[in-house]
């Protein structure tokens, strides 16, 4: 599904010695392997706001997002609150499940029994561009 | 002999679900998506079901209730709901080593070898499953042939008290018949309209009826088609399962244009696209063609304007996928038949006389020559290619034309969430 290499040209060598690594290629290494553990589950969505700079999840990354994950507690999850998604640390407390930004500057959120609520997916990656 | 156990599932209101997964907005709402081109209503949620809406049903008839009720009305984004297809289906495979997709939404599982207690229970581990990994909800029929268990689907999406699951195997005999005593005869998997009529004039109202119809003369009406439907009812599996599709025989391309559709210049625009999607087609199931078809019609609701619809088939002198030369056959059958004068609205391109890549036979003394068929091929193989990796139409012929704004209209398409980086959800 996520895999889309094709080869295009393949290297020929019409005459001349053959490669001494020959007997030792191995494939190169594949980001995908490193990132999507279960890729008929996996989702790519891109965060606007900094609601959650301190978990490193900026304005404009690229999180992953794992459905097939069991959130725990204090995992970072992409979640559907009455009639909106929010990336939030979802947070089991003693009264309520909250969901919990990492940015000081905006409120903790309690999730009550009456709101339409669920995990969309567990955010397993953040994508962070640097320059 | 052990018991063949198959499983159905069936993904609930399908492409709506998909829209569902990634619009926070539309969760209990009403939603309908679109045929090609905006024309007719080709999936309705639950909500939009209750509000009178049907299946098939032209767009401009709902126009009021859309407005009244606020539905969401989508445009069907194929990109969308194959990407979600193939990831159900991912699902599913780790379910059963025997899976056959069925169409798009639907999958048949083979269960007889797997030795399940509780098949029930199986089903609802199934649909969680997918719901939880796809987001698109399922139901599951479960029974001893498909003809039943797509019954027990229809059955379980009819009556919300099963949960999603059905499994009929462990029914008696007499609750069973009290089922399919249910269950009319036109909805009977592998029943067509016309047999349906037929059989209803001979009496044969229902299932059950079928069920214990004289097979004999059921195989004398219905040929071995429906005998063997009449043997699916009464328990005895006699359609195996595919897990491998067969190659297509024919490949079709036609669609209806966005406007009304004159000139013979855009027309050729329109046949090359057409044939060039077409040739795609061939390409992807390793085949070659070597007969074009070609139609072209015009807006038959429109009863006041002049009519005319015709159509035009080649034989190409030896089996070809490559683009250029089908083109070249498809714009001769359009130039045969087109006339001045007509607004034209649909026209479609079909490819038959398929036979696989492997059985091409070299000829001495027409053009077809090995040389040139691999040198076709690998061109054929690298603009496929690159359009995989750039997307569709990164490479094109030039006949097919740039603007192409006789394209249908897809005014309410959502993004192509899982296929485009430029398209990913933002929250």
């Amino acid at each position: 599904m996520n895999d889309y290499r094709v080869s295009l040209f393949l290297w020929r060598v019409p005459c001349g010695f053959p490669s001494p690594a020959d007997d030792y290629v191995e494939a190169p290494l594949d980001l995908n392997e490193l990132v999507i553990a279960h890729p008929a589950a996996t989702f790519y969505v891109r965060v606007s706001g900094d609601s959650m700079k301190n978990a490193a999840i900026c304005d404009g990354d690229i999180i992953v997002v794992d459905r097939a994950q069991d959130p725990g507690n204090n995992s970072v999850v992409m979640a559907y609150l009455n009639g909106e998604f929010t990336v939030k640390r979802l947070s089991q407390q003693e009264d309520a499940a909250y969901l919990v930004p990492e940015n000081p500057l905006y409120p903790s959120i309690r999730v009550d029994d009456t709101a339409d609520f669920y995990v969309w997916g567990v955010v397993t990656y953040c994508i962070h561009k640097v320059v | 002999m052990k018991k063949n156990i198959y499983a159905l599932v069936d993904c609930n209101n399908f492409y709506v679900s998909c829209e569902r997964v990634f619009h926070a907005s539309i969760q209990n709402k009403p939603v309908i998506v679109l045929s090609n081109n905006d024309g007719c209503v080709i999936a309705r949620s639950n909500e939009a079901k209750k509000l009178g809406i049907k299946m098939g049903q032209p767009v401009f008839e709902c126009e009021e209730l859309i407005k009244k009720h606020n539905i969401r009305v989508f445009s069907s984004n194929y990109s969308l709901y194959a990407d979600m297809s193939a990831r159900v289906m991912n699902v599913l495979a780790q379910f059963s080593p025997r899976v056959e997709v069925y169409s798009i939404d639907e999958a048949f599982l083979d269960l007889s070898e797997l030795n399940i207690d509780d098949l029930t229970d199986f089903g609802h581990v199934t649909k969680a499953r997918v719901l939880q990994l796809t987001g698109i909800p399922v139901s599951v029929g479960i029974a001893s042939t498909k003809t039943l268990c797509k019954i027990a689907n229809e059955t379980v999406k009819k009556d919300t008290h099963h949960d999603g699951v059905l499994d009929l195997t462990t029914l008696s005999d007499q609750a069973m018949d009290e089922l399919l005593s249910n269950v009319a005869i036109e909805d009977v998997w592998g029943i067509g309209y016309k047999y349906s009529l037929f059989l209803m004039n001979h009496g044969i109202l229902h299932a059950k009826d079928l069920k214990y119809a004289d097979e004999k003369w059921i195989r004398r009406y219905l040929t071995v088609v429906g005998e063997r439907t009449v043997l699916e009812l009464r328990g005895t599996a006699c359609i195996p399962l595919e897990t491998q599709r067969p190659a297509k025989k024919g490949i079709m391309c036609s669609k209806s244009f966005g406007r009304d559709v004159t000139r013979l210049e855009e027309l050729e625009e329109v046949v090359a696209t057409y044939t060039a999607r077409a040739a795609e087609k061939l390409r992807s199931q390793d085949s070659l063609a070597s007969c074009i078809t070609v139609f072209v019609r015009t807006n038959a609701f429109k009863k006041d304007s002049p009519q005319y619809s015709n159509s035009f088939s080649l034989r190409i002198p030896y089996p070809t996928a490559f683009t250029p030369e089908l083109i070249r056959y498809a714009l001769n059958a359009l130039k045969a038949m087109y006339k001045d004068g007509y607004n034209y609205k649909k026209a479609g391109v079909y490819l038959t006389k398929i036979v696989p890549r492997e059985g091409i036979q070299p000829d001495l003394f027409s053009e077809f020559s090995l040389y040139n068929y691999y040198r076709q091929a690998r061109l054929m193989h690298i603009v496929d290619a690159i359009n995989k990796i750039y997307g569709r139409d990164t490479l094109f012929f030039a006949v097919q034309g740039i603007t192409r704004s006789w394209k249908m209209r897809q005014s309410r398409l959502s993004a192509r969430f899982t296929t485009q980086w430029s398209e990913i959800l933002t929250i």
